[in-house]
């Protein structure tokens, strides 16, 4: 009863971004029930937003707003969000090189260290590996994750990457906006906006991890006894 | 995976995939130690006493170091000119830390159990072993373990002789339980009078002639003689334990080719060790001091981050 309640009263909802946005942090014994949930039929699939095609439509779209606002990808360069923001900038390194020839260096970030929430998991996420080949000092970097919620992730990030250099600008860039920030942070480049509620959990699945590339809305059903 | 340890006394307690997670963690951590600003805010707000009580370099370094990359704050307690001296018990000492808020406490410690003790009185601070006695050393066993685990890949089968003062060795017991937890066979090898009792208790072989002991071994782990044993009569003089264990070049070449040296530190030069080999090409003397600091870093970071374990 008590997860029933922390999840009504919204104490919940600062790890949901983390939780459910991202599949490798099921540790935390809430999102354990969570996951049971999910099992049992609770974590119910209700909508999908973007199937395989749409998706990549979407990423090709940002790979040519990027190209135009930064005047051809010029001294930019993508960072993937581990884990799934890595395998979407992947995907615009590889547009931008199909419409420009261009090579846009890429990295991968790793925020668990700089989360604001660790002391209020019971778990601790496993630490990724943080991976920029080239200096981010006087480059554009471009932030790439799948989905922003509260905006913590990205604080998390902005954090992080200061910790490596002064970038000369850094833009985000996302596959899915779905509202209820907590944090005064907005996107450059958004895929699609979608209205959300907080009791849904929104999923970005790509082909390198999840064996399918789409986007789908879960409900979390009302746990009643 | 699901990390259900807080304190850490030995690694007895410790299965395989535990330790395996831990060095995963430990990789990322070592990334760390590359950056410019090797400080990430991870354990921002947590106090974390070292209390040593043995005279300690290395590892207590070592510590501060993990504990100040990780934005831990961070107090040295030392023994010598605080209260310990004016009498104070170390249960005392214990609560006093605890009452002023310190979330951990790493402890290095003479007497056997003293780690193990502290934990069971302490209520809210977790504990970590930073050698009790001739006990245990769970943090170097760890760091060894990462260390050859990298170096090697993995340490199924692998053979590991370790040669110098077992029965005295806390650095041995600690890696005799954590490279048999991860595969690896453990071969013991120095002077008879130097051996524990229990040795078989350990799972371990022991061979008197390091030349046999070596043989095909993936990795050659050299034990500091502590030089006041000396006085005990155990064996005759220093450079006689050279002469017969010293690891020089020709013993390593007894060894696997390209077996990984090791020595838990301070080396003394022309005891247990020759100069070319501790500073020869296969030598992982100095890998082992960086990977203490991941090692340890990867550990405060499991054991001190989550809220509610225990």
């Amino acid at each position: 009863m008590e997860d029933a309640d922390t999840y009504k009263t919204g104490k919940f909802r600062r790890q949901g971004d983390f939780a459910l946005d991202k599949g490798d942090n099921r540790r935390n014994s809430r999102r354990c029930l969570l996951f049971l949930w999910g099992v049992l039929g609770l974590l119910r699939e209700k909508a999908k937003v973007m199937n395989a095609d749409e998706m990549t439509r979407a990423l090709k779209r940002l790979a040519h707003e990027i190209l135009e606002k930064n005047r051809g990808g010029e001294n930019c360069l993508l960072v993937g969000i581990q884990r799934r923001g890595v395998h979407l900038a992947n995907r615009l390194k590889e547009y931008i090189k199909e419409t420009e020839s261009k090579k846009v260096p890429s990295g991968v970030l790793d925020i668990t260290l700089y989360r604001d929430d660790l002391t209020l998991l019971h778990d601790q996420p496993v630490v990724h590996s943080t991976a920029i080949p080239v200096d981010i000092s006087n480059k554009t970097v471009i932030l790439v994750d799948d989905v922003i919620y509260t905006g913590r992730t990205t604080r998390a990030a902005l954090d992080a990457l200061m910790d490596l250099g002064r970038p000369s600008a850094v833009q985000l860039c996302v596959l899915i906006d779905r509202g209820h920030r907590e944090l005064p942070i907005h996107p450059d480049f958004v895929g699609k906006s979608v209205p959300t509620s907080q009791d849904e959990v929104v999923e970005v699945r790509v082909n390198e991890l999840d064996g399918v590339d789409e986007v789908v809305i879960c409900q979390r059903e009302e746990y009643r006894q | 995976m699901e990390w259900k340890h807080r304190s850490l006394i030995d690694l007895d307690t410790w299965s395989r995939e535990e330790i395996e997670y831990l060095l995963e963690n430990a990789k990322n951590m070592e990334d760390l130690l590359d950056r410019p600003i090797k400080k990430v805010p991870a354990l921002r707000g947590k106090l974390v006493v070292n209390l040593f009580y043995e005279p300690s370099t290395r590892t207590r370094v070592s510590f501060e170091l993990a504990e100040k990359f990780l934005s831990a704050d961070v107090v040295n307690w030392s023994v010598s000119g605080s209260s310990s001296v004016k009498g104070e018990t170390l249960r005392d000492t214990a609560w006093t830390l605890e009452s002023m808020g310190a979330d951990a406490v790493v402890i290095r410690h003479g007497a056997v159990g003293s780690a193990a003790y502290l934990k069971n009185k302490l209520k809210r601070s977790a504990v970590f072993n930073g050698g009790d006695g001739t006990h245990a050393h769970p943090t170097q066993a760890l760091l060894d373990i990462y260390t050859a685990w990298k170096r090697l890949g993995h340490l199924d089968g692998k053979k590991m002789t370790i040669i110098g003062d077992i029965q005295h060795s806390r650095v041995a017991r600690s890696n005799m339980i954590g490279f048999k937890t991860m595969g690896a066979n453990v071969v013991l090898s120095g002077p008879p009078t130097l051996l524990p009792p229990d040795l078989e208790s350990f799972g371990a072989v022991y061979e008197a002639n390091p030349f046999e002991a070596v043989k095909e071994a993936d990795i050659v782990y050299l034990l500091r003689i502590q030089k006041e044993r000396q006085d005990e009569g155990l064996f005759p003089s220093l450079d006689e334990y050279f002469l017969t264990y010293g690891a020089d070049e020709r013993l390593i070449k007894a060894a696997a080719k390209e077996a990984l040296i090791m020595h838990p530190g301070p080396v003394n030069r022309r005891v247990e060790i020759e100069s070319a080999v501790a500073d020869g090409p296969q030598s992982a003397i100095l890998a082992q001091v960086r990977s203490g600091v991941a090692v340890r870093m990867a550990l405060l970071y499991l054991c001190l981050g989550g809220a509610g374990k225990e």
